[in-house]
């Protein structure tokens, strides 16, 4: 059996990284840039206390790479702040998801995450006015063409990305967690209800940490873009790691995936954490997931294939000749996944012989 | 061991196969390539650089390859992949050299967070260094080349690095690019030097690189003090004039020209403070090479730092 990427064993025991040689250090650094880990490596060396143990040419990558996350953390702060006096007047309730919640509500996975857009979640019925408050304060859509506007407003779980005029920055704005065409349908109204202030701001909110861990899941094992799977993994893992040290918080994941209907993908998101990253999970809490969201054998073993290939970093240190393979059929599933067989047909043949070129 | 040491075959073999490690400055970049035109720019232009004595780690991993398919035969091109990723649109085969030169200089400005970086030539003479900040057009390289032959020290042609732990300018000795009329006024300016193929039709028209002096190359670890900040315009029948510039202003067009001042915050701002703050300041202009040498080889030492 050959060892797993250099990557995945410092994820799952950082203490090992004090006995990496220099090469070691040469392909971890690889595979956690490409992955968009390195700043999280940094987050890691230096919780560990392992900045002595490792060679100094690593130590300055890593410092690269931190100083880079640092810069993302005041950049988000301030752009969650623009956002929030842009929505003040409008009284919409604003609940950050993703990156933004992480770094806001201060989470174990924020440190060193770097991402490129804010989202967040507003009720359907509020879309036109927070679209408008965006507007009147700097922020443009970006999808002109007729076709995503309609795709977008009609089919999907959020408004075309808006970006701002003068910074560029990105901000989506979701009214759901899944698209409307999807199989299933996390009711949004649950999630706002059971969502938890963020300390110190009075009109943010995240996602309370069940749902956090499930919006994380649905995410990654419903989207085809796996180029930040590995990174996605590890927010996954982090997640679970802080949530999960109060011990009624795993019942109560449970619990969230029944009602919010996300059982399948709360199963693989246990499944692999604790195979690619050894997280550790209730024996219970993996054998009630398994009961309510286990695909039958065939198709596991074809979902095992596909995601424990396709969530490594794309680097030539981790792929081997199936990599690719695996990652345009999982595309091809999130595609599936988005909206029935009919409609996914028109979308493509649009996307193929109509619409015009990206914009950007 | 120096690159001179492989023969052109022994280069190519190590370009083609486990990749060539070479030391720029505080930086190792491997590198892969079966591109001809890339192997003899690097065989002649990185003759005096030292192979990376540890093989084990490199801080870039590049390659320059040709894309699959027809294109390899028809108009054939040539791709920068950094570790494997494609950073920049392909560029027509020929350019693989200067695409390797722009290519190297990204790798540096967008990683190397742990200094301030600052688009401008740097060269250094009795321990200080004169950094040339300077848009594109403004004769930065043209002075450079000329002064790197007249007895200044090379620090860099692009890219002034200043450590943010220490305020020290790293050198980065690599070589000068010239491009258009500049080619033709070094090369009678400095028959000795050596110059790699012309390159025409690239995104800046002809270019060519002249060879950095070896014993800049030799004394790529020898860091210096700030002296002066420069900011040099070629301009048609002027003498030689330098201008002060206050301090204030010179801190705002150095930032114009850093890569990663707004990115480094605090640190940016305090490194940036800590060179303008420890160096003379002009505008100057020129129009005549050997009169703008002379005016810098009168220039006066910085007051020593307390």
């Amino acid at each position: 059996m050959t060892a797993p990427p250099l990557l995945l064993q410092a994820l799952r025991q950082p203490d090992r990284l004090a006995s990496f040689g220099l090469a070691d250090w040469d392909m971890l650094i690889r595979q956690a840039r490409k992955a968009n880990l390195l700043a999280s490596l940094h987050a890691i060396v230096n919780e560990h206390g392992l900045f002595a143990a490792i060679p100094a040419q690593a130590r300055e990558h890593l410092g690269w790479a931190h100083a880079l996350a640092e810069r993302h953390v005041l950049a988000v702060r301030h752009e969650v702040s623009l956002i929030g006096q842009a929505l003040a007047a409008s009284g919409v309730p604003i609940i950050l998801l993703k990156g933004a919640a992480y770094v806001m509500a201060q989470l174990p996975g924020a440190r060193g995450r770097l991402f490129s857009d804010i989202d967040i979640l507003v009720p359907k019925e509020k879309l036109d006015q927070v679209e408008a408050a965006l507007m009147l304060h700097g922020w443009a859509a970006t999808h002109h063409d007729a076709y995503d506007q309609r795709y977008y407003r009609t089919w999907m779980h959020e408004l075309p990305p808006m970006r701002h005029i003068r910074r560029m920055t990105v901000i989506d704005v979701h009214h759901a967690i899944v698209p409307e065409t999807a199989p299933v349908h996390p009711d949004p109204a649950k999630l706002r209800a059971a969502a938890c202030p963020v300390a110190g701001h009075t009109a943010l909110l995240t996602l309370a940490p069940a749902d956090m861990v499930l919006h994380s899941a649905v995410h990654l094992f419903h989207d085809g873009e796996l180029e930040n799977g590995l990174r996605d993994l590890v927010d996954l893992d982090n997640l679970l790691r802080h949530f999960g040290r109060q011990p009624a918080f795993w019942p109560l994941l449970i619990e969230r995936a029944v009602a919010l209907e996300l059982t399948r993908p709360l199963f693989y998101a246990l499944r692999y954490t604790a195979r690619m990253l050894h997280t550790s999970i209730p024996p219970d809490t993996l054998a009630q997931a398994a009961q309510l969201g286990r695909p039958g054998n065939a198709l596991l073993a074809m979902m095992d294939a596909l995601f424990l290939r396709a969530l490594l970093p794309d680097h030539a240190g981790c792929t081997d000749s199936l990599s690719g393979i695996a990652r345009t059929l999982l595309y091809i599933r999130a595609n599936w996944l988005r909206m029935p067989p009919l409609l996914l047909a028109q979308h493509l043949f649009h996307k193929a012989f109509i619409s015009s070129k990206p914009e950007d | 061991m120096n690159i001179s040491a492989l023969s052109p075959a022994q280069l190519q073999q190590r370009l083609r196969e486990r990749g060539l490690c070479i030391r720029t400055g505080p930086f190792v970049t491997r590198v892969h390539t079966s591109l001809a035109a890339a192997a003899e720019g690097i065989g002649l232009l990185y003759a005096d650089y030292p192979l990376a004595e540890e093989e084990d780690f490199a801080d870039f991993h590049i390659r320059l390859a040709l894309p699959n398919g027809l294109r390899r035969w028809l108009k054939p091109q040539v791709l920068f992949l950094f570790d494997g990723t494609r950073t920049f649109k392909p560029l027509p085969a020929d350019q693989a050299f200067p695409m390797f030169e722009w290519g190297l200089n990204w790798c540096v400005s967008s990683h190397a967070q742990s200094y301030l970086i600052i688009h401008a030539a740097v060269l250094e003479k009795h321990g200080h260094a004169v950094i040339l900040p300077a848009p594109p057009g403004s004769g930065k390289s043209t002075l450079c080349a000329a002064l790197a032959q007249r007895g200044w020290r090379l620090l860099s042609d692009e890219l002034a690095l200043i450590r943010i732990a220490d305020g020290c300018v790293v050198p980065l000795p690599r070589p000068v690019s010239l491009k258009n009329a500049s080619i033709d006024i070094m090369r009678q300016y400095t028959p000795d030097a050596v110059f790699s193929r012309q390159v025409r039709d690239t995104m800046k028209g002809t270019v060519a690189h002249m060879k950095a002096p070896a014993d800049s190359v030799a004394r790529a670890s020898e860091c210096a003090r700030p002296g002066w900040v420069i900011f040099p315009r070629y301009e048609a029948g002027a003498d030689a004039r330098l201008t002060v510039v206050p301090k204030a202003r010179a801190f705002m067009r150095a930032a114009d020209n850093a890569f990663n001042y707004s990115l480094l915050g605090q640190q940016g701002f305090a490194s940036l403070a800590g060179l303008i703050g420890a160096s003379s300041c002009y505008d100057f202009t020129y129009s005549k090479l050997d009169e703008a040498i002379d005016t810098f080889n009168q220039l006066a030492l910085p007051a020593l730092l307390p």
